[in-house]
């Protein structure tokens, strides 16, 4: 035996791993903090990496990023437990905003949802020049030929639109065809891939999964499949130990026009195309025209 | 398997290139997980020797409750640390969600009722008599317990082994009350976690691998003190 390890040493290790942790960043002054609740999508787009350090370096705050889907985010703001919501849910936030919850809800980007589907498109939706077919129209086939149609079924903001969709089109989705995944945009794309479905994704996330996913776009450009993107700052009056000064220069950041063309170039690179077109200062209807 | 051979390539890559994010982010999960292991072994090797060797009322309920919580779910655990640290939640004024601290709170929960069950264990199959010798010939209660503890050295080490593998490769209670911020609370599984969602396979992948080395060294350097005296059995004859 060459050397020998007691005991007592093993000890001396254990409380100097102990001791390692106590220069660990844990409360800077809190009122530097700013909790921004928003969308995985943001996140997993990369976005939100590109524009949290330009905000923290403006600013001085620190911005704590809590990606959760869209009905969570909304959730968090209005229970108080973030400063400033970054979502895509429009009919949603509107409910927050009319119940004094979230205030100012502002425009910042959009990009579109598209529907994906198995090359030889069993429920016929593809919609081409010749035979023009609306997102609503598409997803009555879907449900009338019982075709496999994949849904997040976690209250997202795609889930969102997708639900909107079926009520516009009449339809309680039910039975062995709709499947819930209950997860992200990605592991969703991944399901409909496998089982050779349909899905609702949006465009971000298809040009992140396009290389591992062998579906076709059959449906784009349809107006109700624009995803609309805004920030909405949280009412002190929700909660205790709000930062609303913090949310609101977060809020004014997303708007401001340094910001925008940020958002106009993000992606460019990487994708071939802009990832979010900046409708900031836009009306709702004015977006996509 | 393509994709796995990228990974690898990926992992290698990201670790030769010293990637200044990656290394920050292992480091960091070295760091919270030994935080949270060291703090369980405070907690949980007096309340495991406690419950192996003194009788009370309520013995075997707690003895049942702490052999539930060795195999607690980190993300029930997430949620009530989360709930509780809500800045509406009754610990909320010391603005502890989303940092560094609460992660290694959400550990320490995880991990002592794994290393108090597994001390418990150790205790429990020492000689019974043993305690009575050592008080025979003198040994003052401190005394006893270190000799205690350092006869049961080996099933401790165990201990601490499966609290530190329960701590650093549970993503749940990570992900509720760190939030997976960037260069604040992301560890390598929450990293994971997110490049899979990003569809970044690779580079998810490259960040498990790294996570297992990590867990993989640690690991070894334990079982190398556990078993640098080994028993030496007598040869069959």
């Amino acid at each position: 035996m060459p050397y020998k390890l007691s005991f007592p040493i093993v000890l001396a290790v254990l409380a100097l791993v102990l001791a390692v942790p106590s220069n660990l960043p844990a409360g800077e002054a809190a009122s530097k903090n700013v909790i921004l609740s928003t969308t995985t999508s943001t996140q997993d787009s990369g976005l939100l990496d590109v524009l949290v350090p330009l905000f923290e370096k403006k600013s001085g705050y620190s911005v704590k990023t809590v990606s959760v889907g869209t009905g969570q985010a909304l959730e968090l703001a209005a229970k108080g437990e973030a400063d400033v919501a970054l979502v895509h849910a429009p009919s949603l936030e509107k409910k927050y905003v009319a119940d004094g919850k979230l205030l100012n809800r502002r425009l910042v980007m959009y990009n579109d949802f598209i529907l994906l589907g198995p090359e030889n498109d069993p429920a016929q939706i593809k919609s081409t020049k010749s035979s023009p077919k609306s997102s609503i129209d598409a997803m009555k086939r879907i449900a009338a030929s019982a075709n496999r149609f994949v849904s997040r079924g976690d209250n997202s903001g795609t889930h969102n639109l997708e639900k909107s969709l079926w009520k516009q089109a009449g339809i309680e989705p039910k039975g062995a065809w709709y499947i819930e995944s209950g997860q992200g945009m990605g592991a969703t794309l991944g399901i409909a891939n496998d089982r050779n479905g349909y899905t609702i994704t949006d465009r971000a996330t298809y040009l992140a999964f396009r290389k591992r996913v062998t579906l076709a776009i059959l449906l784009e450009g349809d107006r109700p499949l624009l995803n609309i993107y805004s920030v909405m700052e949280v009412n002190p009056a929700n909660g205790p130990r709000i930062n609303a000064a913090g949310g609101k220069i977060f809020a004014d950041f997303m708007v401001a026009p340094e910001t925008q063309a940020v958002i106009k170039s993000f992606g460019v690179e990487k994708f071939g195309q802009p990832l979010f077109i900046p409708v900031a200062g836009m009306r709702e209807e004015q977006v996509g025209e | 398997m393509e994709l796995i051979w990228e990974g690898i390539k990926h992992a290698g890559l990201l670790l030769l290139s010293r990637d200044a994010e990656v290394l920050g982010i292992t480091l960091f999960s070295l760091q919270v997980s030994s935080a949270a292991t060291g703090l369980s072994l405070v907690v949980g090797i007096p309340l495991g020797m406690l419950l192996a060797m003194k009788r009370f009322p309520g013995h075997s309920l707690a003895v049942s409750i702490i052999n539930t919580g060795m195999g607690l779910p980190p993300v029930v655990v997430g949620l009530f640390v989360t709930i509780f640290l809500w800045r509406s939640g009754p610990l909320g004024f010391m603005e502890l969600l989303y940092t560094p601290t609460a992660m290694i709170i959400a550990q320490v929960i995880i991990a002592f009722p794994i290393v108090a069950g597994l001390t418990m264990a150790a205790f429990q199959s020492l000689n019974p008599n043993l305690p009575l010798q050592l008080l025979g010939i003198g040994a003052s209660t401190p005394q006893l317990l270190w000799l205690l503890c350092k006869e049961a050295r080996l099933p401790l080490l165990a201990a601490i082994m499966a609290g530190f593998g329960g701590v650093i490769s549970e993503v749940g209670a990570s992900m509720m009350v760190g939030g997976n911020i960037r260069g604040q609370t992301r560890v390598l599984t929450t990293a994971t976690v997110l490049e899979t969602g990003k569809g970044n396979f690779e580079i998810a992948i490259a960040l498990g691998l790294i996570l297992l080395v990590l867990t993989f060294a640690v690991n070894l350097l334990l079982t190398h003190i556990q078993q640098r005296e080994q028993i030496r059995w007598p040869k069959p004859s």
